[in-house]
């Protein structure tokens, strides 16, 4: 979950504008309860991330996210109590009780797995395109002690990871490999020496001066202005053209002409911002 | 105005039983490029912290005494004060790179200074352009090799241009040619730009031909305090565990003055009539044979035809997206071989061992063994799992590695060459004995007793039957107990020689006495040219 420097609309924009492009998305996801619209906009971000040259990072993403959203789907179909339309009777689930699968319940589940896709799906992308370095010099000028912790986080992260791995091959190395918990020990102690050397480095930079770094003007491009443009409009879109889809007691709600034009018209706001490709480098 | 002034310092590290630094009385003044020697918990690296201002600031523990660096009194100013005027290098490049682009690392120290846009903006594209970086400003640091992250961190250190530089053994991970470069940058900016360096390293001969002094400390106090010709003699009389191999040649050649580099040993060397006519050089010893592929195979010289203990048959490791890291490599050990792996950052020796030890598996090809293989990663501490260092290891194993008086201790308390020792003998426990031993780059941070220790050890090891396969960058560890050279590149195999074949032409993979004496008859160590050249010199002096 590192930072990808590429040639893309979404790289070329300033943090805070990626910021709100991503957090947009999310918006319209939570905003949207119809399955095909949240489909869509799972699709749209794996666009997205194919713009900007980051496609197998959302994609792995999504892929990852399946498994939970099956889970999502079992619990609820599970636990919920809701629905009248019953596919399969399972008895007495003990402290659970009457255990009844509704075809309400797998719906709403499926809606919420999609959710999550979504949100999983744009937190890739958040992580690939938004410069941290740009993200954390903006928090220094509001919170010092806040930013400071946010960069050694940022700084430990990759590093712990690759000391984990190095750790555990170390480990393997030995005739008779010790215990889990016991490397996990090791990775903890080494951390903490880690985190001592990364302290000291930020102390030998300067950091330790607290003052706030300058405030660079920088007139906004037209990836900034394309790509804001485009967070407001999916806002205003998914709470101004919602796709009616309600799930309790029973399924309401259809695959229609309009439900489809809502779902396009997001997916091509999300996207548009790619089409302008002019003044980007790397 | 004096870079740095100590006057009586005495510091303890916190809930240490002895003082890192004792009654320590010195003055660095403005340009002047020191050089800081001494064995391993000498106290080094501890002086580069107070001239840092981590020590006490960041370390905490008693400090005595009075210190200023850079007119600044070290008791109102911390690190941060200090940065200003001080720049800083420690050995590790990861932990040294705290930003995620290379512009954005060289911008931070600005930043944190206050300077305002322009000249944050100026001073990140003069500090690049001096080092030679400003390719590199829009990478980011994670797809940044080893050499060129250390290149990184010394432009933040630079960036503002500090009147003082303190680097803690900076070469250590890197590769002779990105050593040999940083060195040379150094040279330059303490002859162009003035900055006075502070330099701790355990390779001397890569360094003191550049040196105007040098600070010898033992157990925390100074115990020589000279230029480096000066300081060479001392050495050879008190401390031969810092003398250089050049140094050491021409003492033991009856010869003087000390040589700081190479230049000056040649000199000498020419000026009593002992340089050898390179040209006219007879071949280096070894036997060889050119395989169709065009590169070389070994064999060790009187080495009876055994079965190879070890066998790599072609093999690839290559990544997802194409590149790969090893390529097409062959190679057989015996019994008894003792193998140096040589080449630049990068150049697969690592990800070689990596599957000698079964760790990873080869995307083409196969490897072969014919028992147990022991690998030693690079980092001994890694393999530490207990809070005794009797607990890692049962009495027996314990004893035989010579470290029962340990027992008690807690692992990351051992010193470098210890905690090697200690992981040393937690890789080869157990039955059977390994049939092979594995160590990427066993000498990061030894000093010249612990390898010599350390090589003793692998041709011990090797005398009982055992194959061993070390990857360095030292050309002088290599040339202390190698019987056979693989030279890397690219991840392919380039070379495949004797020690004294691979180790004497060259220039960055060669020891210094083989660079003193121009690659004459393979001669890679002092002693063996103090035998060879000193029957030369017994022979000028009867003709005299």
């Amino acid at each position: 979950m590192t930072y990808l420097r590429r040639a893309s609309p979404l790289h070329a924009a300033r943090a805070s504008v990626a910021a709100a492009y991503c957090a947009a998305l999310v918006t319209a996801a939570f905003l949207s309860s119809h399955p095909l619209v949240l489909a869509v906009l799972a699709l749209a971000v794996l666009g997205a991330g194919l713009a900007c040259g980051v496609g197998s990072r959302v994609a792995r993403s999504l892929w990852l996210s399946l498994p939970m959203g099956l889970a999502i789907v079992l619990v609820n179909a599970l636990v919920t109590r809701e629905g009248l339309t019953v596919l399969v009777r399972l008895g007495d689930g003990g402290p659970l009780g009457q255990l009844d699968v509704t075809l309400e319940a797998l719906a709403f589940g499926a809606k919420e797995a999609l959710l999550l896709v979504v949100v999983v799906a744009v937190a890739a992308l958040a992580s690939a395109v938004i410069d941290p370095d740009e993200v954390l010099r903006s928090l220094r000028r509001v919170s010092f002690r806040s930013a400071l912790t946010a960069t050694i986080a940022t700084r430990m992260l990759p590093l712990l990871a690759l000391d984990a791995r190095r750790i555990g091959e170390a480990q393997r190395c030995r005739p008779q490999p010790p215990g889990r918990l016991a490397v996990m020990r090791a990775i903890t102690a080494n951390a903490l020496d880690r985190s001592l050397d990364v302290a000291a480095t930020l102390e030998v930079r300067g950091y330790g001066s607290a003052r706030r770094p300058p405030r660079t003007r920088r007139a906004a491009s037209r990836h900034d202005l394309a790509v804001a443009a485009s967070a407001v409009a999916l806002v205003a879109l998914a709470a101004a053209w919602p796709a009616p889809f309600s799930y309790y007691p029973t399924i309401a709600g259809s695959f229609d002409a309009s439900a489809f034009a809502h779902a396009a018209a997001l997916a091509l706001v999300a996207l548009a911002p790619f089409t302008q490709r002019r003044g980007i480098s790397r | 105005m004096n870079a740095l002034e100590l006057h009586a310092v005495t510091y303890s590290y916190p809930a240490a039983s002895e003082p890192a630094l004792r009654d320590l009385t010195l003055e660095i003044a403005e340009g002047e490029f020191v050089v800081l020697a001494g064995g391993s918990a000498a106290g080094k690296s501890t002086l580069l912290g107070v001239a840092s201002g981590l020590v006490p600031h960041f370390h905490g523990g008693r400090f005595d005494g009075r210190a200023e660096v850079c007119g600044m009194d070290l008791r109102s100013h911390g690190p941060a004060a200090l940065a200003g005027e001080v720049g800083t290098l420690f050995q590790d490049p990861e932990t040294q790179v705290v930003m995620g682009t290379v512009r954005a690392e060289l911008a931070f120290p600005l930043e944190n200074r206050g300077y305002e846009a322009v000249a944050v903006a100026r001073g990140v594209e003069e500090v690049a352009l001096a080092l030679g970086i400003e390719s590199l400003l829009e990478r980011t640091t994670v797809d940044l090799s080893g050499g060129e992250l250390q290149r990184v961190a010394l432009g933040a250190a630079l960036a503002g241009r500090p009147r003082l530089l303190v680097l803690d053994e900076p070469t250590s991970q890197l590769d002779p040619v990105a050593g040999d470069e940083l060195l040379a940058l150094l040279r330059r900016l303490n002859e162009e730009w003035g900055t006075t360096i502070m330099l701790a390293e355990h390779r001397l001969e890569r360094c003191l031909a550049a040196a105007d002094r040098v600070i010898a400390l033992e157990r925390g106090a100074v115990a020589c305090d000279a230029a480096p010709s000066g300081f060479l003699e001392w050495a050879h009389r008190r401390e031969p565990g810092l003398e250089t191999p050049g140094a050491a040649l021409i003492a033991g050649l009856g010869l003087g003055p000390p040589p700081a580099g190479v230049k000056q040993a040649r000199a000498t060397l020419r000026a009593a009539g002992l340089l050898p006519d390179v040209a006219a050089a007879p071949e280096p010893p070894g036997d060889h044979s050119r395989s169709p592929g065009g590169w070389r195979r070994h064999r060790a010289e009187g080495a009876p035809a055994l079965q190879p203990t070890l066998r790599l048959r072609r093999v690839w490791h290559e990544l997802a997206g194409g590149r790969a890291i090893l390529a097409d490599v062959s190679l057989s050990v015996r019994p008894g071989e003792r193998v140096v792996l040589l080449g630049r950052n990068g150049a697969g020796k690592s990800t070689l061992l990596r599957h000698v030890g079964g760790l990873i598996e080869p995307t083409r090809g196969r490897v072969e063994r014919s028992g147990r293989v022991a690998l030693l990663l690079q980092n001994p501490g890694d393999y530490f799992v207990h809070d005794r260092v009797g607990d890692e290891l049962d009495a027996e194993a314990l004893r035989e590695a010579g470290l029962e008086a340990l027992a008690d201790r807690h692992p990351r308390d051992c010193s470098g060459g210890e905690r090697q020792r200690l992981a040393l003998a937690i890789v080869t426990a157990g039955d059977p004995p390994a049939a092979v031993l594995c160590l990427d780059e066993p000498t990061r941070g030894m000093d010249r007793l612990a390898k010599r220790a350390l090589a003793d050890r692998l041709v011990e090891r090797s005398g009982l039957g055992g194959a061993v396969v070390v990857a360095t960058h030292d050309p002088e560890f290599a040339a202390s107990f190698a019987t056979r050279a693989v030279l890397l590149a690219d991840g392919r195999i380039v070379a495949d020689a004797s020690p004294a074949e691979l180790l004497s032409g060259g220039w960055y993979f060669a020891t210094e006495t083989a660079r003193i004496l121009g690659g004459h008859a393979g001669i890679l160590t002092a002693v063996e040219a103090i035998a060879r050249l000193g029957a030369g010199a017994g022979a000028l002096e009867s003709r005299a």
